[in-house]
């Protein structure tokens, strides 16, 4: 009977593998002008603009997403050999690895014109598309807004011991601390760091952890991106947490891009270059600030409702050199610092 | 009592397959060397380093205390459902392994949604007056999930084992007037030994590799160290992930001694194995196991039940935060087909390393396993990267690059070790014995392998390959690097909602996975079990 069952379960298995393995090896080319984007932003953001990108064009793209740190891996050990033609990174941290790694190519001055100065390379390797700005997101219950400080760097007060989220292993974190650096300079970063590690400051993985922690009570209130929370009372109007801005000159006001770039072994320069230029026009940026809420870069789109306007921020013109290999150095005085929990 | 073990020489073709297949396995490895001698790691001053000690005693710690408790739970619950009157174990049997198909973040995620302060465990209980729960982050938080969710690893090759063991001996100890436990521990456990060992060591790499869970609960592993340095600091995450390589063979070595310190006593029967009545034991054991299942299985199924309910209610005009069944259903396909060849391929490709290594003393067999091993130590990422980095120029292989082939090729690297380790078990149980019947009346050799040992290792086998299959099922990071273009699964899908706050259509993603993974689990692998 065994035998019966055994010979019924294979005869059933071969052929389903054998098609499976046909379908898997056929694949589709298509003959149309086509370009290889790599992307460390999510497809529900992207596919809609890409789709309207090739109804423009007659451009297909190609898309593999990931997480961007992944992505800028991937292209590394791809070398030369890499099938991308764009990477678009959530974080500057990974864009400023490839070009520290000499991956990326030197995309047009028309195209980086585009965006303010401060938001893209100086050595026009790659273009910031959005923004996001660093906000302290609070439990509305808990914490009485009209006592939250105007400046980061008073997060250090006794009063706070234990009450704000921090994430010391994210990149936007570390890409805060980085700015810190080039603004305020090592020794008084290394201060902030270990009084907030004095403070006792709770550690979350990411800014989204920050985010729920608040909304649920967990701890009072949280260093992160404006727009998680924003996102966060979208999905629960009921959820109680809101966001403190800083001052628009404080270094707590950090504004963060996510950022395109063309990589060097591209065969395809123009037709990338064309889609970046289409996530900056009005059409796309417009979308970005619809659907996720973040900050435009073009200056003719407007900011989402109830932001404050970017025009103001002064933190935005951090030295993008430093995200490359000083990274490192910011890094160790996180992990120097005791921060890390 | 038989010894399956034979002191003759192995036949070439045998050690010649088996070594190819170590060839292959070679790639990970191989990959994080090439790598550390590129970058000039000093590896010794990093092996010494307070800084590597540190996440090492820790991943160390984890890794043993996660093996040890889901040996425990593994093989009760193996002997509970698959060799008692428990009441509904046909049910435990089906929801038992499902835990494993939760991807670890996703299980992390529901144990900080439910457990954490102010968390929905939380709202439920404050009403009654009960107002803190207790803290679940850290080494603790760890443990908890990693026991949850990987304990399948046990129970799916001890169920195997536990189905096909042959009655007589218990009975005979029975009628001696054995008690049901004793019997239990002195005729039971030892045939089943090998099994729960190489279950046991099976979590130990995966706690060491994970880093979804240790990441999100706050437990500086070295996975999770490989992992923040990938970037920035490349010299110590590739110096960290031979630390991690090593632990690997490190536990390899320990496995083998304990199982070749003891003797022999494993059988393989096809008649009916005796169902052990627990008579007044019944209730409490039932409860005990409905709770545990449904701590693993129905709290982070309510947690995704809620968010998702929560999306279908608020359909806010958005992206992201309505849910679409539509979008799921290639995904879904997509997942079917990666997960069940990988499966297949990962068994076939397995076969002659586990019969070479339960069969005869073989140095080729020792090595190949230990690579075997290895991929399994290592994280996804890492594997993936390997096979970009021997695949991209490598003439031939480069055409098939970011193809379904090289795909299920890192899931078999990544997870050959539970179809090898499963396998293995298998190999050893078939006695010699028949097999020499057979060839004295002149049946040639595989003819003998496909009617008499293969039909008897089939209850392993498919345990080796539903692990394999739930395993890749909700694999990753390889599969956002490698997969063809556009190619979605629905970890994928889990993921990208998550990455997007999109809670609600990460939930449903997550419930059709589990759904999904029911399905596949009862239709190839326990539908089998109860033939016997």
């Amino acid at each position: 009977m065994q035998k019966r069952t055994l010979r019924h379960f294979l005869n059933v298995l071969i052929p389903l593998v054998l098609v499976m393995a046909v379908v898997a090896c056929s694949n589709n080319e298509s003959s149309n002008r086509q370009i290889t984007l790599y992307s460390g932003r999510g497809e529900e953001l992207i596919g809609p603009l890409i789709e309207q990108f090739t109804a423009n064009t007659g451009i297909d793209v190609n898309v593999r997403y990931g997480n961007s740190a992944d992505l800028a891996l991937l292209i590394q050990t791809e070398g030369d050999n890499t099938p991308a033609d764009l990477f678009i990174s959530q974080s500057p941290g990974a864009i400023a690895f490839l070009a520290g790694q000499g991956r990326l190519a030197t995309i047009s001055e028309e195209l980086t014109s585009l965006v303010d100065d401060g938001f893209a390379a100086t050595n026009n390797t790659w273009v910031g598309i959005t923004g996001r700005v660093r906000v302290l997101v609070y439990h509305q219950d808990l914490v009485d807004p009209a006592t939250l400080p105007s400046s980061v760097l008073d997060l250090v007060d006794p009063k706070y011991e234990g009450q704000v989220g921090v994430a010391p292993t994210n990149g936007s974190f570390q890409d805060f601390v980085t700015a810190m650096r080039s603004q305020l300079g090592d020794e008084p970063t290394a201060r902030w760091l270990q009084e907030m590690a004095a403070n006792r400051s709770p550690n979350y993985p990411k800014n989204s952890a920050i985010v729920e922690a608040v909304g649920r009570g967990e701890i009072p209130m949280g260093l992160v991106n404006h727009y998680y929370n924003l996102r966060a009372v979208e999905a629960d109007p009921a959820v109680r947490s809101s966001n403190h801005f800083f001052n628009v000159d404080d270094i707590g006001s950090l504004v963060i891009v996510t950022a395109g770039a063309v990589l060097s072994t591209s065969e395809e320069t123009g037709d990338a270059e064309a889609f970046l230029e289409y996530l900056l026009s009005n059409e796309a940026q417009s979308a970005f600030v619809q659907h996720t809420q973040e900050y435009p870069l073009v200056a003719a789109v407007e900011p989402p409702s109830g932001l404050p306007s970017l025009a103001g921020y002064t933190a935005k013109s951090i030295d993008y050199e430093l995200l490359g290999d000083g990274l490192l150095g910011t890094i160790e005085l996180i992990r120097a610092s005791g921060i890390e929990r | 009592m038989s010894d399956n073990f034979r002191a003759q020489r192995p036949p070439l073709a045998l050690v010649v397959l088996t070594a190819s297949v170590g060839v292959v396995f070679v790639g990970p490895f191989g990959y994080v060397v090439a790598r550390n001698i590129d970058l000039g790691t000093d590896f010794v001053s990093l092996l010494f380093s307070r800084s590597t000690w540190e996440p090492l005693r820790r991943s160390l710690l984890l890794g043993c205390a996660v093996a040890t408790s889901t040996a425990v739970v593994g093989t009760t619950l193996a002997f509970l459902t698959i060799r008692t009157d428990l009441r509904w174990r046909r049910v435990w049997r089906l929801l038992a392994p499902l835990p494993l198909v939760f991807p670890s973040f996703v299980g992390a995620t529901a144990l900080i949604a439910g457990f954490a302060s102010g968390g929905l465990v939380e709202d439920l209980i404050s009403p009654f007056g009960i107002s803190s729960l207790p803290e679940m982050r850290g080494f603790r938080g760890s443990w908890l999930v990693l026991t949850l969710f990987t304990y399948p690893y046990v129970y799916l090759p001890v169920a195997a084992r536990m189905g096909s063991l042959p009655p007589e001996i218990e009975e005979s100890a029975r009628l001696l007037g054995r008690q049901p436990f004793e019997v239990f521990v002195t005729v039971v456990l030892p045939q089943v030994w090998s099994a729960v060992l190489a279950g046991a060591m099976l979590v130990f790499l995966y706690s060491i590799s994970d880093f979804g869970a240790v990441s999100l609960l706050g437990y500086r592993t070295l996975a999770e160290q490989i992992f923040a340095d990938q970037l920035l600091d490349q010299s110590r995450s590739m110096g960290l992930a031979l630390v991690l390589g090593l632990c690997a063979l490190g536990a390899v070595i320990a496995e083998r001694t304990l199982q070749r310190r003891r003797k022999r006593v494993e059988m393989v029967s096809r008649q009916e194995p005796v169902i052990v009545a627990l008579n007044r034991w019944r209730l409490p054991w039932l409860i005990l196991v409905g709770a545990f299942i449904g701590n693993a299985l129905v709290g982070p199924l309510a947690v995704f039940g809620f968010w998702a309910w929560r999306g279908f209610r608020a359909r806010v005009d958005s992206v992201g935060l309505s849910v679409d069944f539509g979008e799921l259903v290639e995904p879904a396909w997509n997942t079917v087909q990666v997960s069940l060849l990988s499966a297949v391929v990962a068994m076939v490709v397995v076969l002659p390393l586990a019969w070479l290594t339960g069969r005869y003393q073989s140095r080729v067999a020792g090595v190949a396993n230990s690579l075997v091993v290895v991929g399994f130590a290592l994280p996804g990422m890492v594997i993936a990267l390997s096979l970009v980095f021997w695949a991209i120029d490598a003439p031939l292989i480069s055409s098939w690059y970011q193809t379904l082939p090289l795909l299920i090729m890192a899931y078999v690297l990544h997870f050959g070790a539970l179809a090898s380790r499963a396998a293995q078990v298998g190999v050893e149980a078939v006695p010699v014995s028949f097999s020499d019947a057979a060839a004295t009346l002149g049946v040639g050799r595989l003819r003998r392998f496909g009617t008499i040992e293969l039909p008897l290792m089939v209850p392993s086998l498919l345990a080796g390959g539903g692990l394999v299959m739930l395993s890749t099922m909700k694999e990753l990071p390889a599969t956002l690097l490698l997969a063809p273009l556009g190619f979605d699964t629905l970890a994928t899908e889990v993921w990208a909602a998550g990455e997007s706050g999109a809670l609600s259509q990460g939930a449903l993603a997550s419930l059709v996975l589990v759904g999904l993974s029911a399905i596949l689990t009862w239709a190839v692998v326990l539908r089998r079990f109860d033939v016997y």
